[in-house]
């Protein structure tokens, strides 16, 4: 389930770009030292495997729709968790500049919500867990299913949450978990049976590969990574969810209820002329008006400028936008003719 | 067919990318920048704001345009709006039924101003994206995101992985269309024809990488990959960076709409 651009407020879509890039440059640290060059061909070639795999789709059974894998977990189980993240990462930037998959802030929240959970959760704390050298088809295929699950699961909340925070959504919380936790459900365990069966097979027909890419994979495992993880996702979650909740335009929960005492969206307060000008001052100089960011403190913090109410407002937006859209088209059609003058002479 | 249009897209906008007009020229780093600051300004707005919108379609028109790029391309992309945002928006008017606006005497929920806000800053989102794409090179991105300080070895990755994008996507193709012939229906199409099918992919996939890596070998590769480096900030770029962020500044501050709007009702 791809984010999108439109869903998020910039806080939140800024802070999942925050988290994702020091996960990709702790990654790539990780990696730098260690690298076998045979990794960096393989890597680039295994990240356009997903794409094409992707494109290849099968009847999901009992609902003749058809579905596609995601990929991400096979990737965590062939290249272990810091080579599948990057890898991850870049099909991601792929999807969102060539297909429009989310959009360029929503591939912060992307990357997040699909590579991390699979690539620092999935595979390291339950496939590893449960999988060891000699373990048979069967728990390899539970492991598959199970950490598929979880990561998919993480990754839909972490949907929920992002644009809950982002404030855009109207949907109330328990209702959206509702519609999306049970199909990622499915998803899941649709994709871990796929990808135990892609390990299994893989496994019965070209064992040297399996046993090389575990030996390629060894060369960079480390055993802190579990402690380290917990606290990494801790505190993403502390500091993403706090950030995003100051910023959203809409806290509706808190909003709402300061509306029921004191019947307006604002607390009143007696109008002080001079922080009455520097308000002002603050709003005419702001990049972004009406956009509290959450560093500018609650005395300062205005309620989010409602929107045009009174009717004069609303006939003239109607207006104005039918203008400024007809000019735009001008614009563009002027640039067009210019360019074939050009090319004619 | 999906696979096919899919397949094309990608090729399509590669082509387009090498087209040589001033904003293909631009600077990768300022297009990225630029584009960046454009989204981050769509996507402050309120949750009902719409008419303010508006006068940022000047930004997608204008790569379009100057870039000389056909607009079906980029229409039938964005037209084709991505399910999870309408999905997701579509509730909006399901629960804000308080009556926000009524111009002309036409009632109008909140809800539905939500809903076209997200409609409206997607397609603006969407189509920068996709434009900044068509009118920058994919190398060309590469080259600015590593003189960006990204990670030396993503940006490895990404040049890697769009080269062989194609070569594998043609395997896939090959593999689905082979797949297709045989199936009747959706017999023949479920998941076990597929994990065998992926499983064969990913085979080829593996060991063509051991190929790739020995005549990189062969090539004198030794663990070390150049990025070329092409550009270089020019006057153009940084007009164009300062005009971009200053109107984009503008029109975030000032509705020109309504202006527009009033002054046509005086």
């Amino acid at each position: 389930m791809h984010m999108a651009d439109a869903l998020l407020s910039p806080a939140v879509g800024g802070t999942m770009w925050a988290g994702s890039l020091a996960t990709m440059i702790y990654c790539a640290k990780k990696l730098s030292g260690k690298i076998d060059e045979k990794m960096i061909p393989l890597m680039g070639v295994l990240g356009a495997f997903i794409f094409a795999g992707q494109m290849i789709n099968f009847t999901i059974p009992g609902t003749g729709s058809s579905g596609h894998i995601g990929g991400g977990m096979l990737l965590a189980i062939l290249l272990g968790p810091y080579a599948a993240f990057i890898v991850i990462a870049s099909v991601l930037v792929i999807q969102a500049l060539f297909f429009a998959d989310g959009g360029l802030l929503a591939l912060g929240a992307n990357i997040w919500n699909l590579g991390v959970y699979p690539a620092f959760i999935g595979y390291p704390l339950i496939y590893s867990a449960i999988v060891k050298k000699n373990s048979n088809s069967k728990a390899i295929t539970i492991a598959s299913i199970i950490s598929v699950i979880v990561s998919l699961q993480l990754g839909a909340l972490s949907v929920v949450l992002e644009t809950k925070f982002s404030g855009i959504t109207e949907l109330p919380f328990s209702t959206f978990l509702l519609m999306m936790q049970p199909i990622h459900l499915a998803i899941g365990l649709v994709e871990g049976i796929a990808t135990a069966g892609i390990i299994l097979y893989v496994r019965k027909i070209r064992p040297d590969i399996v046993d090389n890419l575990e030996v390629v994979k060894n060369t960079y495992s480390t055993g802190s990574l579990k402690k380290l993880l917990i606290v990494m996702s801790l505190l993403a979650i502390i500091t993403g969810g706090a950030l995003s909740w100051f910023a959203s335009t809409n806290p509706d929960g808190l909003e709402w209820s300061i509306e029921k005492i004191y019947g307006k969206p604002e607390v009143p307060e007696k109008i002080n002329p001079v922080t009455e000008n520097l308000s002002k001052l603050q709003e005419k100089t702001a990049i972004l008006p009406d956009y509290s960011f959450p560093s500018k403190g609650e005395e300062q913090e205005k309620s989010p400028s409602w929107p045009a109410v009174d009717t004069g407002t609303s006939v003239s937006g109607i207006i104005g936008g039918i203008m400024v859209l007809a000019l735009v088209i001008v614009f563009g059609m002027g640039i067009r003719i210019m360019n074939k003058n050009r090319a004619k002479t | 067919m999906k696979f096919d249009e899919e397949f094309f897209n990608l090729g399509y906008l590669d082509t387009l990318s090498y087209k040589d007009t001033f904003v293909h020229r631009l600077d990768p780093r300022i297009k990225i920048i630029v584009t960046f600051i454009f989204i981050l300004f769509v996507v402050s707005f309120n949750k009902y704001q719409i008419s303010a919108l508006l006068p940022f379609f000047l930004f997608p028109v204008f790569l379009l345009t100057a870039g000389n790029i056909p607009i079906k391309a980029i229409a039938k992309k964005v037209l084709f709006i991505s399910p999870f945002a309408v999905f997701i928006g579509i509730f909006n008017p399901l629960f804000d039924r308080q009556i926000l606006i009524t111009p002309f005497g036409i009632p109008v929920s909140g809800g539905w101003l939500s809903f076209f806000s997200i409609i409206i800053k997607f397609i603006l989102t969407v189509s920068s994206a996709l434009l900044l794409i068509a009118v920058t090179s994919f190398p060309g991105i590469c080259e600015a995101l590593s003189r960006m300080k990204m990670p030396k070895i993503f940006v490895i990755q990404l040049l890697f992985l769009y080269r062989y994008i194609f070569v594998l996507l043609d395997v896939a193709l090959r593999m689905v269309r082979a797949r297709d012939a045989r199936a009747f229906g959706n017999k023949g199409k479920d998941i076990k024809t597929f994990i065998r099918l992926v499983s064969v992919l990913l085979i080829k996939s593996i060991d063509r990488a051991e190929r790739v890596y020995q005549a990189m070998l062969a090539r004198g590769f030794n663990g070390e990959i150049k990025v070329m480096k092409k550009y270089k900030p020019r006057f153009a770029d940084i007009i164009f960076g300062i005009t971009s962020v200053l109107l984009f500044y503008i029109f975030r501050n000032y509705n020109i709409a309504n202006y527009f709007g009033e002054a046509i009702k005086r």
